[in-house]
């Protein structure tokens, strides 16, 4: 339970000093936090999982889970300093603690997603991963938008945790009374496939589909991700929906995998197919560039669920793999977004014309994140699309590769609209809109870890490698 | 790693990239030493390579890539950067480097942001070189992808005309070739080696392990051959190389119809005819078809355009679908006369762009029905004009006659009807080919002044001058001396004629 108590321990000092610090005396916590947390992931990293497992095998603690957890806290991490300079405005600063904890608790939260081997703690895991992000969408308190958004997510959260719920009761029902993972799927193999376990299944799909935005339950992501606070949208649109796909993997493999090829491969066939194609064709059409990123990252759920279809080692250490240089990508992308919305107030993508010319990091930061989103060599992006391909590839099924075609026909229809942002910024003779600034050092700081992980990840083979070894060491595909 | 020469290839390009990248767009003479520099080395690079290739093979190495080096990247998926040369990717790096060293004199004075071109410019040739030295087929197809996608800001930012909509279609089209060709090579990784050996992506070991299952090779071969066709603009999808030329600045219309489209013939041969050679002898006979459309559509296109871009650029089409046809032909002496019209039109074509780009440059019109005789206004560039128009339609001493006659020669070999009237068809195109290209010499050299503000135009600059003169070297040293590009590829056909015989 190392990461989980870590992160509860940064929560409740965070909690401490924010209570008993007056209104004017908060800023400290951005560093303290930052660094805290830093120093929290690279201990989480560093300390070997001891394979243990807790509350009666409730709870799983192994190589890959730790992994996955660390993907996580990057992404967290480049949301506390992107988060940084609009959290000490003036409208928000006395809640700054908040945003922190809230943050903390969510990922809290996800921590036990990822571990959990009993449906209880699952449930538990997934709504502390929720519904804080309710709160954290509505912290614009005097924005209209906010207000908007935050209602549209807590009832999505709270109607989709209710039909997984549903779902949840059929399996119970088909199990004979467990929830552990491990007794279901002894039970789903001994017995028959039946019409309520195919309802159940089509339950949970959708319950966690909510949470990934996979279409056709994507309909709340775009209004949400415009209204919410730029950096907790990109918070949302990378560790949250990160969180969802590990444990969309780990339930469909250890709980479902012996109906996979039956059953779930063709709803998940059809779903992935939809929500690549679909995400990509809105986006096209957007002006606003957090909506377009919604959109984006609609399409986006779809490559990182292709892992879910191998269903393999491979499969899984290439969807790690793909989630962390996601993180980079989309985190850039965002840092650029909300950097430029702090200073000037502009998100449209009209704005963005002639930026080069006035802020021309900010500029190449951009192009790159949208290269790597697009997958174009020899960016991260690449190299996270193309794993991922193989790895759904190697069962040389005609139908597989059918979808692989797919995909990779949408990719370049995403290229045109990422090429769109690159056009706004590089081509587009209009005098630009947004005057030369200098980006903070939280934002800089940001930028830059973007840049090097969107440079070098895919470059540097050794993080897909360790990914791969510790899904190797951990034995998450069989039955526990 | 760093004692192979060939790794300098790539690692001279990003080094290029990191000296511009401390340069300011300011200072144009800091900018400039970097590219020359650069480009010096790579050219020399190149030569040295040819030679020291042709003394090893002089002293008896047979085998078929030499200079080969392989290190471990992505190990659970058994991806390494390997690297090896033959003959032909020999002579395709030295033409990417005198392509790349003339393409640096002829943007001398390129404008806004002449920093960032040339980091762009850069890393297409990085991306080119990486192609041409790669053996294994991922770093192929990344190299493939990494010359690809600077054409969108190259074209989009410096180009001229329509540029946005030319940039977005030609990065579409290709990306979408691309995206087939990805497809492609997956399927041949499955199927790489037999039931229980180790998958590879090495092409050398693919060849070896002759391993793709027959019901799976006609599929993959449409994907691979249709994806690097798309590059070497074969009929239907030829249609982003006319826009995206006459739209791109000057040196990226050399890289790009110089060596990038070559870039899809050398796919086509390497990897769509070289691993799956049993489709490559069932499904030819298609692409004959397709491809025999584009050589005689795309001389037709020229005839009746007025623009000199578009002209070149269909031209252009018309010779790399020359170089796809005589490649499906199959045997040694077509392939022979493909390689070589690879070279020939990679300078011809490269020199033809620089040209239009000097003209342009002065003239501020590419119109032919605006200009005329420019021969007595400023005769170096005409006279340059017409060598490269005399070495496009085959005049005996340059190196497209050369060329064109070897690939007929070689496909009049295959005795069947279908092969004989296409080869006819074909061989008609020469005939469009002078038409297109005596007009344009009569209309935009000859002739009378059309526009009396054309009278106080100059003539070629010393940097124009210089990058004129290399390339005119080169397609007339081919056209002398073909004998020893015979000498230097003749062993790299053995092994591909060799699994097209076994697959019968």
């Amino acid at each position: 339970m190392l990461p989980e108590l870590i992160i509860l321990g940064i929560f409740l000092i965070v909690f401490l000093c924010d209570t008993f610090t007056p209104d004017n005396g908060k800023k400290f916590l951005t560093p303290l936090t930052s660094v805290l947390f830093l120093l929290a992931t690279v201990a989480i990293w560093i300390v070997p999982s001891c394979q243990e497992s807790v509350f009666g095998g409730m709870y799983v603690d192994n190589a890959a889970c730790k992994a996955m957890k660390c993907v996580l806290n990057v992404g967290a991490f480049i949301c506390f300093l992107e988060a940084s300079k609009w959290i000490s405005t003036k409208e928000v600063v006395i809640r700054k603690g908040e945003f922190f904890e809230l943050i903390l608790i969510t990922l809290f939260g996800m921590y036990l997603m990822i571990s959990a081997r009993h449906f209880l703690l699952f449930i538990i895991g997934l709504e502390s991963a929720s519904l804080p992000i309710a709160a954290l969408v509505a912290f614009n308190k005097h924005k209209y938008e906010s207000h908007e958004a935050a209602i549209k997510y807590i009832m999505t959260a709270v109607f989709s945790s209710a039909i997984l719920l549903t779902g949840l009761s059929f399996v119970y029902a088909f199990s004979g009374g467990s929830l552990y993972f491990s007794d279901i799927a002894a039970q789903i193999s001994a017995g028959e496939m039946s019409g309520l376990l195919l309802f159940a299944l089509a339950f949970v799909l959708a319950g966690i589909g909510f949470k990934l935005s996979l279409v056709p339950f994507h309909l709340w992501t775009a209004d949400v991700y415009q209204g919410a606070p730029t950096a907790v949208t990109a918070y949302l649109s990378v560790v949250s929906k990160g969180a969802a796909a590990f444990a969309f993997f780990i339930i469909f493999v250890q709980v479902f995998g012996q109906v996979y090829s039956a059953a779930w491969e063709w709803m998940l066939y059809a779903v992935i197919i939809a929500t690549i194609t679909i995400g990509n064709l809105f986006a096209m059409r957007q002006k606003n560039m957090k909506r377009f990123m919604a959109f984006s990252s609609v399409s986006q759920a779809g490559y990182v669920m292709l892992g879910a279809m191998a269903a393999d080692e491979l499969g899984l250490a290439s969807m790690m793999f793909y989630i962390l240089v996601y993180v980079v990508s989309n985190l850039g992308a965002f840092a650029v977004i909300s950097t430029i919305e702090d200073r000037t107030g502009y998100v449209g993508m009209d704005d963005y014309n002639g930026l080069h010319k006035t802020n021309p990091y900010l500029a190449v930061a951009m192009t790159l994140a949208m290269f790597s989103l697009a997958g174009i060599p020899p960016f991260a992006g690449f190299f996270s699309k193309i794993l991922i391909f193989t790895s759904v590839t190697g069962t040389n099924s005609m139908a597989l590769y059918m979808l692989v075609l797919i995909a990779l026909i949408n990719t370049i229809i995403s290229l045109y609209y990422y090429l769109l942002v690159v056009k706004a910024m590089w081509i587009s003779s209009d005098a630009p809109k947004i005057e030369s600034f200098k980006a903070g050092c939280t934002e800089k700081t940001a930028l830059w870890i973007c840049v090097l992980g969107i440079v070098f990840l895919g470059l540097v083979s050794y993080v897909y490698q360790y990914f791969v070894s510790s899904v190797g060491a951990s034995a998450l595909l069989s039955l526990n | 790693m760093f004692g192979n020469i060939l790794i300098w290839f790539v690692i001279i390009p990003v080094l290029m990239m990191a000296g511009l990248g401390v340069c300011r767009n300011s200072s144009m003479a800091a900018i400039r030493a970097v590219m020359v520099i650069g480009s010096t080395i790579l050219l020399a690079l190149a030569i040295w390579l040819c030679v020291d290739f042709l003394a090893l093979r002089g002293a008896g190495v047979d085998d078929e890539m030499l200079f080969t080096g392989s290190w471990m990247w992505y190990a659970p998926l058994n991806i390494h950067l390997a690297v090896g040369v033959d003959g032909i990717s020999v002579l395709m790096l030295l033409l990417s480097a005198v392509i790349v060293f003339a393409g640096t004199f002829a943007s001398w004075k390129i404008n806004p942001l002449p920093k960032n071109f040339f980091l762009w410019f850069a890393l297409l040739s990085t991306g080119v070189f990486g192609f041409f030295i790669s053996i294994d087929m991922f770093t192929m197809f990344m190299f493939y992808e990494v010359a690809l996608i600077p054409m969108y800001l190259l074209i989009g930012v410096w180009g001229t005309g329509r540029k946005e909509y030319s940039a977005m279609k030609l990065t579409l089209m290709l990306m979408g070739g691309s995206a087939f060709l990805m497809l492609g090579l997956l399927g041949i990784y499955w199927h790489s080696a037999p039931a229980g050996g180790e998958l590879t992506w090495n092409i050398l070991e693919i060849a070896r392990n002759n391993a793709v299952d027959p019901s799976w090779q006609n599929l993959l071969f449409c994907f691979t051959f249709v994806g690097f066709g798309v590059l070497g603009a074969m009929f239907p999808f030829h249609t982003w190389s006319p826009d995206g030329h006459a739209c791109a600045p000057t040196a990226v219309s050399m890289l790009h119809a110089g060596v990038l489209m070559k870039l899809g013939g050398y796919g086509c041969f390497r990897i769509a005819i070289y691993l799956l050679p049993a489709a490559a002898n069932e499904l030819a006979w298609i692409f004959i078809i397709l491809t025999g459309i584009s050589v005689v559509y795309g001389a037709f296109s020229a005839c009746v355009q007025t623009d000199l871009k578009y002209i070149n650029a269909y031209s252009s089409v018309s010779h790399c679908g020359m170089v796809l046809f005589a490649l499906l032909m199959l045997n040694q002496t077509a392939m022979t006369g493909a390689i070589l019209q690879m070279l020939s039109h990679g300078l011809m074509t490269a020199l033809f762009f620089a040209l239009i780009g000097m003209i342009y440059g002065r003239t501020h019109t590419r119109d032919i029905r605006e200009m005329g005789g420019l021969m007595q206004i400023m005769p170096y560039l005409g006279v340059c004009y017409m060598i490269a128009g005399f070495a496009s339609l085959g005049l005996p001493g340059l190196s497209g006659f050369v060329a064109e006659m070897t690939i007929f020669f070689g496909a009049w070999e295959d005795a069947d009807m279908f092969h004989r009237a296409f080869v006819v068809a074909a061989t008609c195109s020469i005939v469009i080919t002078a038409v297109y290209i005596l007009r344009v010499v009569g209309k935009l050299l000859l002739g009378k002044v059309h526009d009396e503000h054309h009278l106080q135009l100059t003539d070629a600059t010393w940097f124009e001058r210089f990058s004129t003169v290399t390339l005119i070297v080169c397609i007339a040293g081919i056209g002398f001396f073909p004998n020893w590009i015979n000498e230097t590829i003749q062993h790299s056909f053995l092994p591909i004629i060799h699994a097209l015989q076994n697959a019968i």
